[in-house]
């Protein structure tokens, strides 16, 4: 069974090669292709996930060691995999709504002249994110979240002519690489505490390791998550992300990649476990994130990058329960897979709207579409409630869940984590009844575009209606499925261990807080959206209001002190190079250059005057040598 | 006695070299294929020394020896270590697809008279400056190396002054000019170094009484041999510096971006991927043999300099405005990463920097030959003058981002692996250079992503409307090393078998394990 898993990542690294490579030969099958190898990937998947539940819990993981990657001395890194419940998940989701990915992707892209390329893309991701989750240590790990970040780097500029997405694809790739140092540093820590950095034994050993040290590699850890997550502060390269095509946005921007970071830390469990300072600097994180997202997501027009808003704030809650330790980690999990169905649903029906608006984003353009986008509008509507976490649907099990947990956290700080995640409930319902009633109620605001073609919504080609669908159903069923005799804690708990938190008001108290918050945030979005008609040009807004659409002016930030404050420096630097460290040498070598400028100028040659004083070296080195021996 | 096969890895280029600067002029095409086919059959019989090579087996194999000037004990002797047969191989592999892209660089212009015979010239110069390197790589006698070490400054001094890039912003003329001061410049500073190590070599040979590397280091070794601590840090000293300018290192690394940019490609190929090499290849094979007290001496200095270029190197050529002297700056970066490898004096640090070498020398040759075929077809080197190639040109733009992504150390590609370990060698040792030496990682994603954004993304420059794609010439130079970056960047085990015997041995010589890890980890 384990030479199996192999095959999770060959198929669709196959498919990558072919349609890479293929040339325009493979552009008729190219999309069928590479469609085939995720449903195939998808369905090894499968086989491999009945034949874990034939095993008791404490015997699900499967190893496969390939070969010895790089072998030097005590440094031995293996390709060589991993899979127990928590890859498992991860490959079932990633391979599933990447599948859904794929077939829906067909439709969209098909009058895109390069779409084989597309889903050669498409295909490379899923082959480095399905390394990534399967690495049995965290060398390959680096290898596969690289190879994500490359893949995503692929997608956000697929659409190269444009210069935004060829500078927001490089940017994502750029606050990446910040965080890639942070995983590089903590497995060279790795190394040098415990001579590994294979999973086994790294998380095996925690306990005997320096505190400090620990807490260091946690920290560098929560780095990489940052990055690869969008988690403040290395948050900026989401929003931009957005420039890719709207099923990258979906699958990768919202369902798995940007959910590696949880991955990381959930995985690292041990190392957080053993640092109660690296975690409460986790929950920070993702507490001011899940606010950050929150808030940015309340002022955006776009719905692409008010998504993405909401991406980010949803990731902070998982990343904030991955902080709590083993009351968390299930709950994070959880929250990573519902959260996969609806946004994933949410995006694509982002796209199908798209689609049917001549590509137009700004939602103060839409309105009244419920109407001519039926499917779209059942399965948006249903993503819409389960995000909010309307009760009995997915995002409600699993975010209550993480409220409860936060809560329990105890003290001081549990009411402060209580509260934000509840703050962050009310906002989540705010900003997407916002996006609801924009989108799909209220009178058609409908604008032609740049090139004066009324727009003609309709329902999107069922390649594209299908996967919406199947992700309703998720959207709607997963949470209650996965609650349901509390299976998926049970499924989990043999890897990330499980505590059942004590918050201090009851289970039930939380749930009706969390409702109330809810039936806040809906109800204040329907005053300003639903009661109002929506003004087709933004209105000024407060000073919060326009700090939010500039992403709470972190790229402002960034381009004073980052691009401004980079750019300065090597202009300078090109400047001193070039006067001052070639002046200084050359000068010092101007002693040298008094007298060959004279063999220049005798023998009218750099080059004779070169194979001069080389010789006359020669002859030197030999007539000391015979002088040497002499005496 | 047996076949001498290393002198033949190094005769078969010199020959070709004669044989194709006496092809008659109106030949050119068959001059060409003669250089090319020379070059294959060095290839071949390097790759014949790669397989007999045992891994396990002796620290110098294949080796000859045969008097030279035996009145002061000059022999003619050669030996491969793990290290010196894999750079070899290296350069053997090399130099085919340098051919194979110069190609046409050194076609003579129409203006010039019909007995001119650049071509014959400019592939025998290659050929030169393989055989040279070649052997010089495989020398184990003092005075062979510094012989060879120095007179292969001549046959490059040539190619960077007499066939230059054409695409020159400030016409022929300035052209001319720039590219006789980029050539003097990389020949004063080559010179005043190697002059430097003369006197070292004199001074070694003053207290040894031998030129024979392994003699030394054998007295050295037991003890017969006593420097006294300053002795050994003036020939240390005097060693360095050569190798440091030719390496380069911060702060003599300037004469590197004028020669790269004013070669051809296919020159500046030849430089940085190769000739360079001999300069942090003999930092490991004399410096850390020959004088190991005094290279531990001088480590503190040598790794903030090696971090100062990783740093520098990158930062300048995040600023660069041509694409040449921007893959200087990035080698000059990647050399500072060599350099501290070595200097760590870590296992990994020591494997890694080796294959560093290997390493950059593949992917600096598919970033920079690409680079050339790209700057070929619009004549400019500036990036400002590009502009969604992509658009036109999809293959020359992949191979193109390929060549970046190695550049940058992805996973999946060579230059990771030896990157990480120098990164993870230096940090065992000394933990807050290594931390600092990653913000190289982070530049590196900078200058590449940011020179593939300029030239090949965005609206298509008008200039650049009807470039072609690539031909299938280069194609053919592209897609191997591209194939090799991918294998070495997946399996590089066969590469560190070879390695890591060598380095243990480098290891011992200067008295030094690795340090241990904290705590035994669980197995």
């Amino acid at each position: 069974m384990e030479n199996l898993i192999a095959l999770l990542i060959a198929a669709p690294l196959l498919g990558a090669g072919l349609l890479l490579c293929g040339g325009r030969r493979l552009d008729r099958v190219g999309h069928i292709l590479g469609t085939l190898l995720a449903a195939a990937s998808f369905v090894i998947g499968v086989v491999l996930f009945a034949d874990m539940l034939g095993r008791s819990g404490d015997d699900r993981a499967l190893h496969q060691h390939l070969f010895s990657w790089i072998p030097v001395e005590s440094f031995q890194a293996d390709i060589a995999f991993q899979l127990d419940q928590l890859s498992m998940t991860f490959v079932l989701l990633i391979t599933g709504v990447g599948t859904l990915i794929h077939i829906y992707s067909i439709g969209y892209m098909e009058h895109d002249e390069r779409r084989r390329r597309f889903f050669g893309y498409l295909n490379l991701f899923l082959a480095a994110m399905l390394l990534l989750v399967l690495a049995d240590n965290y060398l390959l790990l680096y290898f596969g979240w690289e190879g994500v970040g490359l893949a995503s780097y692929l997608l956000i500029g697929f659409w190269q002519h444009k210069p935004s997405a060829a500078t927001a694809a490089k940017k994502a790739f750029l606050v990446n690489r910040v965080g890639d140092m942070g995983l590089s540093i903590a497995i060279m820590l790795m190394f040098t505490t415990f001579g590994t950095f294979a999973f086994g034994p790294v998380l095996e050993s925690t306990g005997q390791a320096s505190s400090g040290t620990i807490t260091g590699i946690g920290l560098m850890l929560l780095l990489a998550a940052c990055g690869k997550s969008a988690q403040v502060p290395l948050q900026s390269w989401l929003g931009d992300a957005m420039e890719g095509p709207t099923p990258v946005s979906a699958l990768i921007h919202a369902a798995t990649m940007v959910t590696a970071g949880v991955y990381l830390i959930t995985r690292s469990g041990a190392i957080f476990n053993a640092s109660p300072d690296a975690q409460l600097v986790v929950v920070i994180v993702g507490a001011v994130t899940l606010l950050f997202g929150a808030i940015v997501g309340c002022a955006k027009d776009d719905i692409k990058k008010a998504l993405a808003g909401s991406t980010m704030s949803q990731i902070g809650y998982m990343i904030l329960a991955a902080g709590l330790g083993p009351i968390g980690y299930v709950f994070a999990i959880m929250h990573l897979v519902t959260h996969g169905f609806f946004k994933a649903g949410l995006f694509l029906g982002a796209g199908s709207v798209m689609h049917g608006m001549n590509d137009e984003v700004d939602m103060r353009k839409y309105g009244g579409l419920r109407k001519y986008m039926p499917v779209t509008f059942v399965t948006f509507g249903l993503g819409y409630l389960a995000i909010i976490g309307f009760p009995g649907l997915s995002g409600f099990w699993s975010k209550d869940k993480i409220i409860e947990a936060a809560f329990a956290k105890g003290g001081t700080e549990g009411w402060i984590l209580g509260a934000v995640t509840l703050l962050g409930a009310a906002l989540t319902a705010y900003y997407m009844t916002r996006v609801m009633l924009m989108t799909f109620f209220g009178e058609k605001r409908w604008q032609p575009d740049a090139e004066g073609n009324e727009p003609k919504p309709h329902e999107s080609p069922k390649s594209m209606t299908i996967p919406m669908i199947v992700l309703a159903f998720g959207s709607v069923f997963a949470g209650g499925l996965f609650s349901l005799n509390e299976s998926f804690v049970k499924w989990l708990e043999p890897v990330t261990q499980f505590e059942h938190g004590h918050p201090p008001i009851s289970a039930a108290a939380v749930t009706t807080l969390t409702v109330v918050v809810l039936l806040i945030g809906v109800g204040v979005a329907y005053l300003q959206y639903g009661r109002k008609p929506v003004p087709v040009t933004a209105p000024r807004g407060s000073l919060v209001t326009r700090a939010a659409r500039r992403d709470l002016l972190q790229d402002d930030f960034n381009h004073v002190v980052l691009v401004r404050g980079g750019e300065h420096l090597t202009r300078s630097l090109v400047y001193v190079d070039h006067t001052l460290v070639d002046g200084v040498v050359n000068g010092t070598a101007a002693s040298f250059g008094g007298l060959s400028g004279r063999l220049r100028k005798l023998q009218n040659g750099y080059a004779r005057s070169y194979a001069v004083s080389m010789f006359g070296g020669t002859a030197v080195l030999i007539a000391a040598t015979l002088l040497m021996r002499a005496v | 006695m047996s076949f001498p096969l290393l002198t033949a890895t190094a005769a078969v280029p010199a020959i070709g070299a004669i044989v194709t600067a006496a092809v008659p002029a109106a030949r050119r095409t068959a001059a060409k294929w003669i250089a090319l086919t020379f070059s294959l059959a060095t290839l071949v019989l390097a790759a014949i020394a790669l397989v007999r090579f045992e891994p396990g087996g002796d620290r110098y194999q294949l080796t000859e020896s045969h008097a030279w000037i035996s009145d002061f004990g000059v022999r003619y002797e050669l030996g491969v270590d793990g290290i010196g047969v894999s750079l070899m191989a290296l350069t053997a592999l090399l130099i085919p697809f340098v051919i194979a892209a110069g190609w046409h660089d050194a076609d003579p212009l129409e203006t010039k008279s019909s007995r001119w015979r650049p071509t014959q010239g400019f592939f025998a110069l290659i050929l030169m400056v393989e055989a040279m390197v070649i052997l010089s790589f495989e020398a184990t006698d003092v005075f062979l190396f510094y012989i060879l070490f120095e007179a292969m400054l001549i046959p490059v001094y040539f190619l960077i002054g007499g066939f230059g890039d054409r695409a020159h912003a400030g016409g022929d003329e300035a052209g001319a000019t720039q590219r006789s001061y980029a050539a003097v410049k990389f020949l004063l500073y080559n010179l005043a170094g190697g002059l430097i190590m003369l006197a070292a070599v004199i001074g070694l040979f003053v207290q040894a009484g031998t030129f024979s590397l392994t003699e030394i280091a054998a007295a050295r070794a037991d003890g017969t041999l006593d420097m006294s601590t300053g002795m050994e840090r003036w020939l240390f000293l005097g060693f360095f510096l050569a190798f440091a300018i030719k390496a380069p290192l911060w702060p003599v690394h300037t004469w590197l971006p004028n020669a790269m940019g004013e070669a051809t490609a296919p020159v500046a190929v030849l430089i940085t991927a190769v000739v360079d090499k001999v300069g942090t290849f003999a930092m490991l094979r004399f410096c850390l043999q020959l004088f190991p007290e005094a290279s531990k001496w001088a480590t503190p200095v040598v790794l903030v300099l090696a971090l100062i270029s990783i740093v520098y190197g990158a930062l300048l050529a995040v600023g660069q405005r041509d694409i040449k002297r921007l893959i200087a700056y990035a080698s000059i970066s990647h050399f500072g990463f060599i350099i501290m490898g070595i200097f760590a004096m870590t296992s990994q640090g020591q494997s890694g920097a080796t294959l560093y070498m290997i390493n950059h020398g593949i992917s600096t040759a598919a970033l920079l030959l690409v680079a050339g075929f790209l700057i070929s077809r619009r004549g400019s080197r500036l990036i400002s003058d590009y502009g969604g190639v992509q658009k036109v040109a999809p293959v020359l733009a992949g191979t193109f981002l390929i060549g970046g992504l190695a550049t940058l150390s992805l996973p999946g590609l060579a230059p990771f692996v030896s990157e990480f370990l120098v990164l993870v060698g230096t940090f065992s040792r000394y933990p807050v250079i290594g931390i600092i030496a990653t913000i190289g990682i982070v530049l590196a994603a900078l200058y590449v992503l940011v020179l593939y954004q300029r030239t090949m993304t965005g609206p298509v420059n008008e200039s650049v409307r009807h470039m072609p794609d690539l031909k299938l010439r280069e194609l053919a130079v592209v897609t191997p090393l591209i194939a090799l970056l991918l294998f070495l960047g997946v399996y590089p085990k066969p590469l560190t078998d070879i390695v890591n015997p060598a380095v243990e041995h480098t290891m011992s010589d200067v008295h030094k394990s690795d340090p241990k890890p904290e705590v035994e980890a669980a197995p």
